[in-house]
């Protein structure tokens, strides 16, 4: 039982900044404390069991991989900072990705873990383009996305600049956005940036056996280092004085004081916990982006289907892509299919069952206030409804009835679910649309990680955690 | 402590902090960064495991000491041997 009341650094949040942020701390001798409100953790990137089996929650591919000798990027940063050597996350490649837009997919960019397959494939289905493209690649190259005090400017309009087909312009922004954006419709240009790099430039992986691979390393890490952690004990207030938090109230009753708080849970839910009530002018507005995903799980490989090269979709049917609140309750029309067994495990390693998982925008407030039985029926059919939008980006189906007869089970998460497990209002997955790269609150020892400081992605999650320890409590002791 | 002591500790730290860099040929009057892939998060973490393993104590002012091999030991030596006996 850890029965201390005073910390140097109480953490509120285990998801990936969290125990990244801990790490470094607690390895740096800091007396630190995780305070986690579930009994699992990993936050928005965590896995669950249902009927004996391990389900992914957020994590389609982890981003920012590179190949063993690239260094300089973010992974390999991370991998130093928290003193992980690159096996014990036992990285397996992306097979191929694609976007894909048109009623049926018909303008498809693939893109892999080299980048000379997405700009040959540029150069082929918008030759006008290339060399803008290229000029765009240039810029991204040399930003510095990670400068903590850039000043925000629109990703639309930068790309405008070099980028005159609206088709191509919204097929590159498409995966950015899905896989991080909380803005509608635009992306702040270092934001873009980071997602550019982390996706295209970089590319995806995954532990065979998924995200709880990497949270594992981490607890390891955190625990070996001496962090403390209490789980199902999150945080209920910050007691706040002279512009200072004082102490923490926790959900058990009991109270506890650090001299610093490194809150992981995002803007407007960190100054909502702030009592009294700091006046921030103005306050954070949540997101407005959260999303369903539906599970399906097949007792026959993907690949049994004709679909075993694509390890991420992201489709879109429109002539324009909407990334954006949805007014009915799903977005059917554009979204991201993973095949996690498209990963490539390589001979001898295969995912005993097979997974195709569907992504797309969903709106709020039509989940949030659904009675149970509603909110069931409401499942059923966007279920379904997603399905049907979702399979006309894969090589059609040889047998329909022989799939429906290969699911073994589904699942499904919505708004609420996220809500429920993660805490963002309004189930805002990617947080509040405004950033705070600094990390600062209205309490002078208060400072966001993860999602609202603004590094997105998992590996962006992680070093967000490692850079605000850095800069705010390891620098200055 | 020698000064090729002490940079056998340096060495010792980098080897930690960056595994995936080569440390076999580290030409002591070149600066790191010049011949290591090594950034400022790194160095800061050069510096915190000083203090952490060795109880040395290196102001943000004085960071540019550290550039090289030969400035590191120079820098470092007298002050690892100004520490106290350990008890």
């Amino acid at each position: 039982m850890n029965t201390c009341s005073h910390y140097d650094v109480a953490i509120i949040g285990a998801g990936m900044s969290g125990l990244a942020a801990g790490i470094r701390l607690a390895h740096f001798g800091k007396k630190v404390c995780i305070f986690e409100r579930h009994n699992a953790v990993g936050g928005l990137n965590g896995f669950y069991s249902l009927s004996g089996r391990k389900f992914d929650v957020g994590l389609h591919a982890m981003t920012n991989f590179v190949r063993p000798g690239v260094k300089g990027t973010p992974l390999t940063k991370l991998l130093r900072q928290l003193r992980i050597a690159r096996e014990e996350f036992a990285l397996c490649e992306q097979k191929q990705s694609r976007v894909a837009f048109g009623p049926r997919g018909e303008t498809s960019l693939r893109f892999t873990n080299d980048f000379a397959v997405l700009e040959g494939e540029v150069a082929q289905a918008f030759p006008a383009q290339i060399d803008g493209f290229r000029r765009l690649v240039a810029v991204v190259k040399t930003f510095d996305d990670v400068g903590l005090d850039a000043q925000p400017v629109s990703a639309r309009l930068m790309v405008r600049g070099h980028i005159s087909d609206p088709l191509l312009e919204d097929m590159l922004f498409c995966p950015l956005m899905y896989y991080g954006s909380a803005t509608e419709h635009d992306m702040e240009f270092g934001q873009f940036v980071i997602m550019f790099k982390a996706l295209f430039l970089e590319g995806f992986a995954r532990p065979f056996d998924g995200v709880r691979v990497i949270l594992r390393v981490l607890l390891a890490k955190y625990r070996a280092a001496g962090g403390e952690r209490r789980m199902k004990c999150g945080v209920k207030a910050i007691v706040a004085d002279a512009g200072r938090a004082q102490a923490l109230l926790l959900d058990d009753g009991s109270t506890i004081t650090a001299d610093h708080v490194i809150s992981s849970i995002g803007a407007p839910e960190t100054e909502d916990l702030i009592t009294p009530p700091a006046r921030v002018a103005p306050p954070s507005v949540p997101g407005r982006l959260s999303f369903v995903e539906t599970i399906t799980v097949l007792n026959q490989q993907p690949a049994r289907w004709g679909w075993g090269d694509d390890t991420i979709v992201f489709f879109n049917d429109s002539p324009r892509l909407e990334y954006a609140c949805p007014v009915g309750a799903v977005d059917a029309r554009s979204g991201v299919i993973c095949l996690p067994n498209n990963f490539d495990f390589g001979p001898v390693q295969t995912l005993p069952e097979g997974i195709v998982r569907v992504t797309c925008l969903a709106n709020n407030d039509r989940w949030a206030s659904l009675a149970e039985a509603a909110y069931r029926d409401e499942k059923a059919r966007w279920f379904a409804a997603v399905q049907a939008s979702a399979r006309r980006f894969l090589p059609p189906l040889p047998d329909q009835a022989a799939y429906e007869r290969a699911v073994l089970t589904t699942d499904m998460f919505t708004p609420r679910t996220i809500t429920r497990y993660t805490g963002h209002f309004g189930g805002a997955i990617y947080g509040a649309p405004v950033k705070h790269r600094q990390g600062r609150t209205a309490l002078a020892n208060v400072y966001l990680c993860g999602t609202d400081q603004g590094f997105l992605g998992i590996v962006g999650a992680m070093l967000s955690g490692i850079s605000m320890a850095n800069y705010h409590v390891l620098k200055s002791t | 402590m020698t000064k090729d002591e002490c940079k056998q500790v340096v060495l010792d730290i980098i080897a930690d902090i960056a595994p995936d860099e080569d440390l076999s040929n580290v030409k002591p009057d070149v600066r790191l960064r010049d011949q290591l892939q090594l950034d400022s998060m790194d160095f800061l973490d050069i510096v915190m495991e000083l203090r952490k393993r060795h109880a040395i104590e290196v102001p943000e002012a004085e960071y540019p000491k550290l550039a090289s091999l030969d400035s590191c030991a120079d820098y470092l030596t007298p002050k690892f041997n100004a520490l106290p006996p350990k008890s």
